[in-house]
């Protein structure tokens, strides 16, 4: 497998040490993908999955181009040597 | 060219000044901090703290020789936590792993945190949390670390609890000075529910409190009990706020008893009490549940001086014309000088404060984002403990005017906040 991205939010930066970049080794899915994550960054996956180990309602995940609500959540599986994106969602007042 | 993105606000800490207020406002777009002398004629302010989060709790703790604020920012995206600074605002500290967290058992997930209450004085590493959906967490580590209370998490009311309007949030927890293990708790909806063991076991205490929109108006439980206030000296006197109904207890919250003489609603939110007349209490009347707005387009505190015999209407400095405003549960905050500080903040974002126990009111700040909590401490100097300003006489005062807000002394160096 080639290595992964996670693409980290501007606000989640302060817990990932800066970075808006995070390499990971050899994640198969978006959920092993988080979880190696929190072992890097915690502060990071604390804040996009809750407890439960959902993702937050408000957050999306996108492996790519796609939103993996749309696809198998968690369980979405990442081509070689992509990007997985987290994005805030368009929401507030 | 695209438009350049704007930075977050940066906020200077607030100067205090020892013996003076310190006022705590939480908003649905951040903290700000408000400070005075103890003269509190005229305000400073810092903030906004954690800009774009809400900020529904926040607690000083001025115990064991601590000048620590405690605050939740929640944000929509990234979820509710516990932040403190030990430097009025200069430094604030995120753990990487939010400090308050369902344990894994519960299959339940943080929503908000809707109150920070410090415990007694005698166990100063002691402090309470009640959150949503309704639970309390306790720390026994000066906030350290926190744990879940299965006492009351395990009740089996708690399963038949419904949400109220905010949500389904323990925003009220009042720990009994003199008696030590007695908690009492206040949930929407739920009711309100006590422990005498420190937590182990839990007993609804909501004997009298209507509930309007059950066929039984008097079950056991599930109230929508908006706020309650317990006077420190006089523990068992209570003053409680319903979703219509405004009640006092003498006994604890054992039974409560209709208040509601001469008030314009008995529906409201806020509540504060005196701190040394526990037959003094404030309240601000809303219309309705329907219309949540002070009646009439007139922003009135009142105030009781009998335990709730008679209420008056405080009006002195209060817009008496269009104002349509709305007071949530948490927003009114007391000090504890004499004369007593009353504070309250308006979902419109103006902050009102009283220094002569309600009698006259100065408009602190306008423009704020809607405020939903609002906390008064007095700041002890660093070296001593908390203690009392030196009494003064009760004056009249003059008409109300409106105060002086004057930015806050620059620290020689500024760190930047979280």
């Amino acid at each position: 497998m080639m290595p992964v991205s996670v693409l980290i939010p501007g606000p989640l930066q302060p817990f990932s040490g800066g970075r808006n970049r995070v390499g990971l080794s050899s994640p198969r899915t978006v959920g092993e993908a988080l979880a190696e994550l929190a072992t890097l960054h915690p502060g990071v996956s604390e804040r996009v999955l809750d407890e439960r180990g959902e993702v937050r309602p408000h957050i999306n995940i996108f492996v790519g181009e796609d939103n993996i609500r749309d696809a198998s959540g968690l369980s979405t599986r990442l081509p070689e040597d992509c990007e997985v994106a987290i994005l805030p969602a368009v929401s507030g007042g | 060219m695209p438009a350049r993105k704007l930075k977050a606000p940066a906020s200077r800490p607030v100067a205090v000044d020892d013996g003076g207020v310190i006022l705590l406002v939480g908003t649905m777009k951040g903290l700000f901090l408000f400070s005075s002398g103890p003269s509190r004629r005229s305000w400073r302010k810092a903030g906004p703290f954690f800009p774009g989060r809400s900020v529904y709790a926040a607690a000083y703790d001025g115990r064991a020789g601590r000048r620590r604020i405690w605050a939740a920012p929640a944000s929509m995206h990234w979820g509710a936590e516990l932040a403190w600074s030990d430097d009025f605002g200069k430094s604030w500290t995120e753990p990487a792993t939010p400090l308050v967290r369902f344990p894994e058992e519960t299959k339940a997930a943080l929503k908000n945190i809707w109150q920070i209450a410090p415990g007694r004085a005698d166990a100063s590493d002691t402090i309470y949390c009640g959150v949503e959906p309704s639970a309390l967490f306790e720390s026994k580590d000066a906030g350290k670390t926190w744990s879940l209370n299965t006492g009351l998490w395990n009740h089996p009311h708690r399963e038949k609890w419904m949400p109220g309007g905010g949500g389904l949030c323990l925003h009220t927890v009042l720990v009994d000075p003199s008696r030590a293990g007695r908690i009492t708790v206040a949930s929407s909806t739920g009711g309100v529910y006590r422990t005498d063991d420190g937590g182990r076991s839990w007993q609804a205490r909501n004997r009298g409190v209507r509930a309007e929109f059950f066929p039984d108006k008097h079950p056991e439980f599930g109230q929508c009990v908006h706020k309650i206030v317990q006077h420190a000296a006089r523990p068992g006197r209570l003053y409680l706020q319903n979703h219509w109904g405004l009640y006092r207890s003498d006994d604890g919250g054992d039974s409560w008893t209709d208040i509601a003489h001469g008030v314009p609603s008995d529906f409201g939110f806020c509540m504060g009490i005196h701190p040394d007349d526990p037959d003094t209490a404030f309240i601000v009347p809303i219309h309705s549940d329907g219309f949540r707005c002070t009646p009439e387009g007139k922003l009135r505190v009142y105030r009781t001086r009998n335990g709730g015999g008679s209420w008056e209407a405080m009006t002195r400095g209060l817009p008496q014309k269009d104002a349509y405003e709305t007071v949530v549960r948490d927003a009114m905050g007391v000090d504890s000088l004499n004369p007593a500080g009353v504070y309250f903040g308006t979902r419109s974002g103006k902050l009102f404060a009283s220094r002569d126990a309600a009698r006259s009111w100065e408009l602190v700040q306008e423009g704020l984002p809607p405020v939903v909590c609002v906390k008064a401490a007095v700041v002890a100097s660093a070296a001593a403990p908390e203690r009392r300003a030196k009494p003064v006489r009760r004056v009249k005062t003059s008409p109300a005017r409106r105060a002086k807000v004057s930015p806050g002394r620059r620290p020689a160096r500024r760190r930047r906040a979280a």
